[in-house]
């Protein structure tokens, strides 16, 4: 029942779009009050059936209804609670249904409260929004049914994935959907505004909002990503680029330019094609990013759907999607006027830089990203790793993390160097004697190097921008950029450390030896048989030491799940401000000995601060353009309602 | 670009310098990829044209049955990799992958060392019973069969 209910509140969603897209269209052509009044409410209720269907899926997987086939696929009745939730998403129809849902609340919440843009221009942004979710209700409907029974039912169910059986994929997934799906709402508003030619700082103020938000998911998202795979995969590393990982990287690379160009045209009313062009190429990075990851073009756990013809699907759309902007913005980009003039030194003129670079690096990924894919199909199998990525993006990252040390002090429009002369002459003086003092201390990579004092110039000059201003005074959305370019020093230094400092050390140990790694002292105890709820383990129990103090405990497992079978293994952390000590436990060699895996990795743990500090600073900036709004909005209507009464008063004398 | 410039030419300018770094970085992005993207290598290929020692590449192939030697200090093991047609000894120190057993596929990443050796970086083995690793995926039909009969025998 659940389950019919859910599949008939899709396809009036379905429906509701197309209505809300032809509605809007026509109007766009010819005014006509009658169609424009059905778009906003089309809008609302589409978003709140779209989210009773996932709704629907949510308490078919809470209930482990085991007729309908994706539950009986995915879930087992045996799963702690948490895991059947997220078993909702966990798979390929599901999670295409949370975008989908989350896509059309986020329509509705437009149609709602949107009321700054020209009314044409809203109209046709819920169109163009109409127009992608019509893509995605077509895909679930016709080639992945979320709520297809089963007949008969099985008696138990599949289970998920281990890999997947996690509190980070719990949250990880819906976070990036989040991100991509705010990032297909800019993009409806780029084609809105491109459609009415209304490019404005308005445009861009309506916008903003939608990016930020986007940009803080993906933001959380990578970083929590990047959190599990370090610990999950039980390799040491924290970032692999893996394609997976560059698909959603690629999408925040995007997303970072477009909230800084957006910034520049909100307040300076510049940038405007170029804005424009960089929400529909942040959109086209989060379809590609959805086409590699679930198309099963990629091996790896997130491709779900090794289905042909789902992969074609997606395709097909990215295709449709990307293709359609593109010839929109041919079409009308020479239409748009210029606008406002600035110089080099200028605020405008730092943003230039952080975007032409952002965009480089990103289509170093891309280029990277897609260049396995391309090759093979020639029949020539490569990988590209590290060893590509790692240099050749930061010969763009440098540039622009330096221009991030001083460009906050600059001023609007013009400004001189002289008067931030004394800033940039701190700043320049702080890297430089890092730079010298970790070069003549140590022998570690050019990389690494420059890193760590990049990252402490940016530290200073992130909080430069603070002086003598009024702590109390100064807006929210100051303080949000204050904190997230301060986040990325933190994440920078993380990194750096990471990868200039860490200690490894591969053993086979017997029950009651003693190795070193760094400054730790780790003792191998025991190792002990353990059990979950779905799962049985050897689990080594270690003693580790830091620099002689009193030992802690930490315990690495070698798991072996039941349903479905699979072994992993669990690594063990122990976190100190300055650093994790990382133990994996192998397998047991000639009787007696343990394969022992150790890091100790100094300010590891920084790269994730660093990520929640650029995230929560995105936030920060967020809630002081939502509340600058309403602010605003309130005056407005108080006025509003002072002249009526006035006129009232007035016509009554 | 003073503040001389008309509104036009300024976009004009603008322009140039992204489409003038956008081209710097995918030049940059085509030179770095001849040189460092890594090649995928089945045994035949590596026996009959052996890539430079050194050079970062991948080799795929089956583990053969009663190959995989555990050295004294517990941590190295050597093992031979093959497709039915040629061997290639590999090396590795670390702790294997959860799925890596006699007779199951594995990519290795890794070099060439001088001895003819495949010092292996990273194994991935097979992710779970879904997930082979791609390059097993598509290995050719003599190969295929070849890697059936010897994991079933």
């Amino acid at each position: 029942m659940i389950a019919e209910f859910g599949l008939a509140a899709l396809w009036l969603a379905a429906a509701l779009a197309a209505l809300q897209l032809v509605a809007g269209a026509l109007v766009l052509r010819r005014d006509e009050p009658g169609l424009a009044a059905l778009v906003r409410p089309a809008a609302v209720v589409q978003g709140l059936l779209a989210a009773l269907s996932f709704g629907a899926l949510l308490l078919l997987f809470v209930q482990t209804d085991l007729s309908v086939r994706l539950v009986a696929e995915n879930s087992h009745t045996a799963k702690p609670m948490i895991f059947k939730i997220a078993g909702a998403w966990s798979n390929h129809e599901g999670s295409m249904l949370l975008w989908v849902a989350v896509m059309a609340m986020a329509g509705g919440l437009i149609a709602l409260i949107e009321r700054r843009l020209p009314e044409r221009t809203l109209l046709a942004t819920l169109a163009a929004q109409a127009f992608v979710s019509l893509g995605f209700y077509a895909f679930l409907l016709v080639s992945s049914n979320p709520f297809e029974r089963l007949s008969p039912a099985p008696l138990e169910g599949n289970g998920l994935n281990p890999l997947l059986q996690d509190v980070a994929a719990a949250y990880h997934p819906t976070t990036l959907y989040f991100g991509y799906v705010g990032l297909s709402v800019a993009f409806s508003f780029a084609v809105g505004a491109l459609l009415t030619r209304q490019v404005t700082p308005d445009f861009a103020r309506a916008m903003r909002p939608w990016v930020l938000g986007a940009w803080i998911f993906l933001t959380l998202g990578i970083t929590a990503g990047s959190y599990w795979a370090y610990y999950e995969l039980g390799w040491g590393g924290w970032w692999f680029w893996d394609p997976v990982e560059n698909a959603s990287l690629m999408p925040w690379l995007a997303a970072t330019a477009l909230l800084h160009s957006a910034s520049v045209l909100a307040a300076r009313d510049a940038l405007r094609a170029w804005t424009i062009m960089l929400g529909v190429v942040a959109f086209s990075m989060s379809m590609i990013g959805t086409f590699l990851v679930r198309s099963g073009i990629l091996t790896s756990v997130h491709a779900f759907a090794v289905d042909p013809e789902r992969g074609s699907f997606i395709l097909a759309l990215l295709t449709l999607y990307i293709g359609s902007a593109l010839t929109l913005f041919a079409l009308r980009a020479g239409t748009v006027a210029e606008g406002e003039r600035f110089s080099v030194t200028s605020r405008e003129g730092a943003l230039v830089v952080n975007n032409v670079a952002l965009s480089a690096i990103l289509a170093i990924v891309l280029v990277g990203t897609l260049y396995p894919l391309l090759t093979e199909a020639f029949g020539i199998k490569v990988s590209v790793g590290p060893p590509y990525f790692n240099p050749v993006s930061a010969l763009f990252f440098m540039p622009m993390l330096v221009v991030l040390a001083v460009g906050p002090l600059l001023r609007w429009r013009r400004d001189s160097l002289g008067r931030v002369q004394n800033e940039v002459v701190l700043v320049g003086v702080i890297a430089l004697l890092v730079l010298a003092g970790v070069w003549f201390n140590t022998s570690i990579g050019l990389l690494p190097l420059l890193g760590l004092a990049l990252s402490v110039a940016i530290a200073v000059g992130s909080i430069l921008p603070l002086k003598g201003r009024s702590l109390r005074r100064l807006p929210l959305a100051v303080w949000g950029m204050v904190v997230a370019h301060f986040g990325i020093a933190v994440a920078l230094f993380g990194m750096s450390a990471d990868s200039a400092f860490t200690k490894e050390k591969l053993v086979a140990a017997t029950p009651g030896e003693t190795v070193e790694v760094g400054p730790w002292k780790v003792t191998l105890e025991a190792v002990e048989p353990v059990a979950g709820p779905n799962w049985t383990a050897l689990e080594g129990v270690l003693a580790a030491s830091y620099k002689g103090g009193k030992p802690k405990q930490i315990a690495p497992q070698s798991r072996e799940f039941w349903s479905p079978v699979q072994k992993t293994s669990e690594s063990a952390l122990l976190t100190r401000w300055n650093g994790q000590l990382y133990a994996v436990i192998g397998e047991e060699i000639d009787g007696g000995r343990w394969q022992i895996r150790l890091w100790w990795k100094p300010f590891v743990t920084w790269i994730w601060y660093g990520g929640l500090l650029i995230g929560f600073g995105g936030f920060l900036a967020l809630l002081g353009r939502v509340m600058g709004d309403l602010k605003r909005r309130s005056l407005q209507a108080r006025i509003a309602r002072r002249r009526r009464t006035a006129a009232d008063e007035e016509q009554a004398a | 670009m003073n503040t001389g410039l008309k509104a036009k030419h300024q976009r004009l300018v603008l322009i140039g310098i992204a489409v003038a770094v956008l081209i710097a970085a995918g030049l940059l992005a085509a030179w770095a990829l001849r040189s460092q993207a890594s090649y995928f290598y089945v045994p035949s290929e590596m026996v009959a044209n052996p890539p430079e020692p050194g050079q970062a590449v991948r080799l795929g192939g089956m583990v053969q049955a009663g190959s995989l030697k555990t050295a004294p200090d517990g941590i190295t093991i050597n093992f031979v990799v093959g497709d039915g047609d040629a061997k290639v000894p590999v090396r590795y120190s670390g702790i294997v992958p959860d799925l890596f057993t006699e007779g199951s596929g594995v990519v290795a990443e890794g070099r060439m060392d001088a001895n003819g050796t495949f010092a292996a970086d990273t194994l991935l083995a097979k992710h779970d019973e879904n997930y082979v690793p791609r390059e097993l995926h598509d290995m050719t039909e003599a190969q295929k069969r070849a890697t059936v009969e010897e994991t079933t025998k």
